[in-house]
């Protein structure tokens, strides 16, 4: 093979004709070594890691409408303002990050050249920096070019607190430097061995400087292309209504070759789950349907149907289900405040009654008959990607065994069978916000209780007051006025789970001095987790920062700070005849550039 | 007649600023926070909230905050969406044309039935027909539009498969194709509220027809020797129509609540649905705006009936 066909063999794996790993057989077929070959690639401006999905179409355009159903619709389309996933999903249409996570929580590049790492220097070994390599050619939609002060604008934007940006706990701690038009570096004050926080994924979609310069800071909201996006994304914006509608073209000029497959995209918003899930699964109205939080039941049901024209996508991902157990004492009122973490729980304070507890949540029957495909028993806390879930902790539902363990602790039944010691009987209040499959979890453990002499009242809140920081009310999940409370927290959530084991550190603990805003809500209080969250904050090394946090998932577990109930999955639907591949750890739109229908 | 009207739009001001006050202190008393979901979320640190709130002026006293919103108001500024951050008279004029076509196909529709099929069994009373129109009626009325809507949607959308269940605003196409889908897509929504209302207004119809056609002036047209259909229309059904034309336009409100549910089922971006999706975001100034249109439309409409009703009835006197 010259030097000619070689280049135009890597010219076809850029365009997408050639894989990368028919390329890389096809090399070492001739003798040279895989790694030499993949180095080819990325000496051609081609990303180390490959696009996780297949991409058949041959030429950008031709694929008709692209049409999906939220029934939460968007409600702005400035990625810094974006709040729940929904928005930040109506903004990836227009806009993209400079790299994506893959569905195993990869970093896929999209507006960089290449991912950093150690090897190409864009990681600096003590961690303090990133440097990244802005990928060549790419256009905003106005035909602008983008360059590294775009990027760098971004992170004065979001920063200024009077911007008032909910990204700006991505960028506050970050300086962002240019070095040239085409490269940026990423400077952090400590080192940071989780450095992909700004510029990537739904955090880290890029707005052009040249659009939105005259509004940062306090006139955020005047700026004209918040309801007017022009990004780098595949699809151009045609029109905007919030909470209903948000259309798109392709965009011609698009950076990748052969992409992307459909003419238009819709995005329409409204209504409930099911009738979203329906409109694809069974009448093929739409092609996809995003976050389809409907009872597998159902779901098995819309699929198994003889004219099923979709089916459900379920995606891994970090979102647990989980009981927390409050260590502070809820019924005593103390500096005006109950829960108060100055005190202890009365019950809970003896490690045999959690112990007991633990024993009493049947998970594989809250998997069998309420979650189905949709959440998984565990004994983790943390679960997902791989590399990060303990094998260290098993699970049972036993409640012979709670019995022994409350028996052996001197808590014996009384004339109403109930359990009591010392003049304190075990009853709990059982907390969670109102929805259908929390509510019979609850009623599936409470029955468990109830054989074990425990007695247990539920308790359920509106979602809306049970998850708003309202200081005024008592029944927030952060003030957790009540012994026990369910919940699901990591949704959405990246690959690196910093900011997830944060949730039991000392200094989070909410309370009435901050307002109950720390993340703390079970005012567990542990010198040696605290001692190694620090530490694998500040581990470079991946492998033992991973053990790391296998330990602290392996203590809020033995401890029974927490009792995991199931690991959700997340769900869309998706018609049979669509190909996408979507990530627990993005947006479903991280790689919308690749969609394309099978026909 | 002109100071009359004069009159009732003087007295609609302290209604309309009591509905304001009452509105704006539900509100703010109501649990739920608008950046709520902010909080939640571990990666948004909670300065972000404070720093909105502030901005928008929600940490000030309540009644501070009712005389801002008043002030502004005044000035024609309908305040600002903390959710969509943007103005409200754009986000509810965006919704204003799905909701206006609905809601009037609907009364046009339900107008069609009721009229002929409550003045036919109000002709023939007890006949077969009559039993008929009336177990129907009794139906249509004891059918919430929850129910009717989702039965239409899994009838003609899900079992024959004949109608969208999801109601788009930007079908394309143009001419008789565009009419067709739209025709398609709006049928189900408006014949849902047009039921609702065609069954009281039927059984309205016929009671009033019934209580005309015994009136004095009614035999003497028959004793002239009209002819029984002149009878029925020129002098039974004229005057029947008084009072339903005052129920029509007393209900028009009504029908905005009910339409705040079908707009719901059948994705219709109204002012309805709005309205709901603002009330789940705790967005204050879009519900705020909103319930104020309809305590207007309210008011409004209060007004159009007694004017129409003394301009059909000349026994009707202003005073």
């Amino acid at each position: 093979m010259n030097e000619q066909e070689l280049r135009e063999l890597i010219s076809a794996v850029k365009a997408g004709r050639v894989s990368r790993r028919a390329f890389v057989h096809k090399m070492v077929g001739l003798g040279l070594t895989a790694p030499f070959a993949t180095q080819l690639l990325a000496h051609a401006g081609l990303a180390q890691t490959a696009p996780s999905t297949e991409y058949k179409p041959t030429k950008a355009g031709g694929g008709g409408a692209l049409k999906l159903l939220f029934w939460q619709a968007a409600t702005l389309l400035n990625p810094h303002f974006a709040v729940g996933t929904k928005d930040a999903e109506g903004c990836r249409i227009f806009y993209e990050p400079l790299a994506a996570w893959d569905p195993d929580g990869n970093l896929v590049p999209v507006l960089a050249a290449e991912i950093p790492d150690i090897e190409n220097g864009g990681v600096a070994a003590d961690g303090r920096s990133v440097t990244w390599k802005l990928k060549k050619g790419v256009e905003w939609h106005d035909g602008q070019p983008f360059t590294a002060d775009d990027v760098v604008f971004n992170w004065e934007y979001a920063s200024d607190p009077a911007t008032a940006a909910t990204t700006i706990g991505i960028y506050r701690d970050a300086r962002i430097e240019k070095i040239d038009p085409l490269t940026v570096r990423v400077r952090f004050e400590k080192p940071t061995p989780f450095w992909a926080g700004p510029f990537v994924a739904f955090w880290g979609m890029i707005i052009p400087k040249h659009l939105f310069e005259p509004y940062k800071g306090a006139n955020s909201r005047d700026a004209p292309a918040n309801l007017k996006p022009a990004g780098t994304g595949p699809y151009r914006f045609v029109e905007f209504k919030p909470g209903d509608l948000i259309r798109g073209e392709r965009n011609p000029s698009y950076h990748v070759a052969n992409r992307p497959y459909f003419d238009t995209i819709e995005m329409k918003g409204g209504g409930d789950a099911v009738s979203a899930a329906r409109a694809v699964i069974q009448t093929g109205e739409y092609d996809y349907a995003w976050n389809v939080q409907v009872e597998d039941e159902i779901l098995l049901r819309l699929e198994n149907a003889g004219n099923a024209r979709g089916r459900a996508e379920i995606v891994q991902s970090r979102a647990m289900e989980h009981i927390q157990i409050n260590f502070a004492d809820p019924w005593t009122e103390v500096d005006g405040e109950r829960s108060s973490p100055k005190t202890r729980h009365p019950l809970f304070s003896d490690p045999a009654v959690r112990q007991a507890l633990r024993l009493l949540v049947d998970r594989a029957s809250v998997e069998a008959h309420i979650y189905g495909r949709t959440g998984v028993a565990t004994g983790n806390f943390l679960n997902n990607p791989e590399r990060f879930v303990s094998k260290n902790t098993k699970w049972e539902f036993n409640v012979d065994k709670a019995n022994r363990l409350l028996e052996e602790a001197g808590w014996m039944r009384g004339p109403d069978g109930i359990r009591a010691k010392d003049g304190k009987k075990l009853k709990l209040v059982f907390q969670t916000a109102i929805n259908a499959p929390r509510q019979k979890t609850q009623a599936i453990i409470k029955q468990a209780c109830q054989k074990a002499g425990i007695d247990m009242e539920l308790k359920s809140v509106t979602a809306s007051v049970y998850f708003s920081s309202d200081v005024a009310n008592p029944d927030t999940a952060r003030k957790f006025y009540a012994d026990l409370q369910m919940y699901t927290v990591g949704t959405p959530s990246v690959p690196d789970p910093e900011g997830f084991m944060q949730t039991f550190v000392s200094w989070e603990i909410a309370s009435k001095e901050n307002k109950w805003q720390g993340r703390n809500s079970t005012r567990w209080h542990n010198e040696e987790y605290d001692k190694i969250y620090r530490a694998a904050q500040g581990e470079l090394d991946p492998v033992k920062r991973a053990a790391l946090f296998i330990k602290m998932n392996d203590m809020v577990v033995e401890d029974v700070t927490v009792i995991p109930v199931v690991n959700r999955r997340w769900v869309a639907a998706i018609s049979h005849k669509l190909k996408a591949s979507l990530s627990g750890w993005d947006n479903d739109f991280w790689n919308l550039k690749d969609w394309y229908r099978e026909t | 007649m002109g100071r009359y009207l004069l009159r009732r739009l003087l007295i609609a001001v302290p209604s309309l600023l009591g509905i304001s006050v009452v509105l704006f202190a539900v509100l703010a008393l109501a649990p739920g926070d608008p950046f709520g979901e902010l909080a939640s979320n571990p990666n948004v640190p909670p300065e972000v909230g404070a720093t909105l709130r502030a901005k928008f002026g929600l940490d000030d006293p309540i009644a501070l905050r009712y005389l801002r919103w008043l002030s502004a108001m005044l000035h024609g500024d309908w305040g600002f969406s903390f959710v969509s951050r943007m103005d409200v008279d754009t986000l509810i004029l965006q919704r204003l044309p799905a909701t206006l076509f609905i809601i009037g196909s609907s009364q046009v529709l339900a107008l069609l039935i009721a009229l002929p099929v409550g003045v036919y069994s109000a002709v023939r009373p007890y006949s077969i027909f009559d039993h008929i129109a009336n177990l129907f009626a009794f139906i249509g009325f004891s059918l919430p539009t929850f129910f009717t809507g989702l039965l239409f949607i899994l009838l003609f959308s899900i079992y024959l498969d004949w109608l969208p269940f999801v109601y788009r605003t930007d079908i394309g196409g143009s001419g008789w194709h565009w009419y067709w889908e739209q025709l398609k897509q709006s049928a189900m929504p408006v014949a849902v509220l047009a039921l609702l209302q065609a069954a009281s207004w039927t059984r309205y119809m016929r009671s009033s027809v019934l209580e005309v056609s015994r009136l004095d002036y009614v035999t003497t047209a028959r004793a002239k020797g009209l002819p029984e259909r002149m009878v029925l229309i020129k002098h039974i059904v004229r005057n029947a129509l008084i009072p339903v034309v005052t129920l029509v336009a007393l209900q028009m409100p009504a029908l905005f609540g009910g339409a705040i549910v079908t707009e719901q089922i059948f994705r219709i971006p109204g002012i309805g649905s709005l309205l709901i999706s603002s009330i789940l975001a705790n967005d204050t100034p879009v519900i705020m705006a909103v319930t104020f249109v309809f305590a207007c439309l309210v008011i409004l409409f209060n007004l159009l009936a007694d004017v129409l009703y003394g301009w059909l009835d000349p026994r009707i006197a202003y005073r």
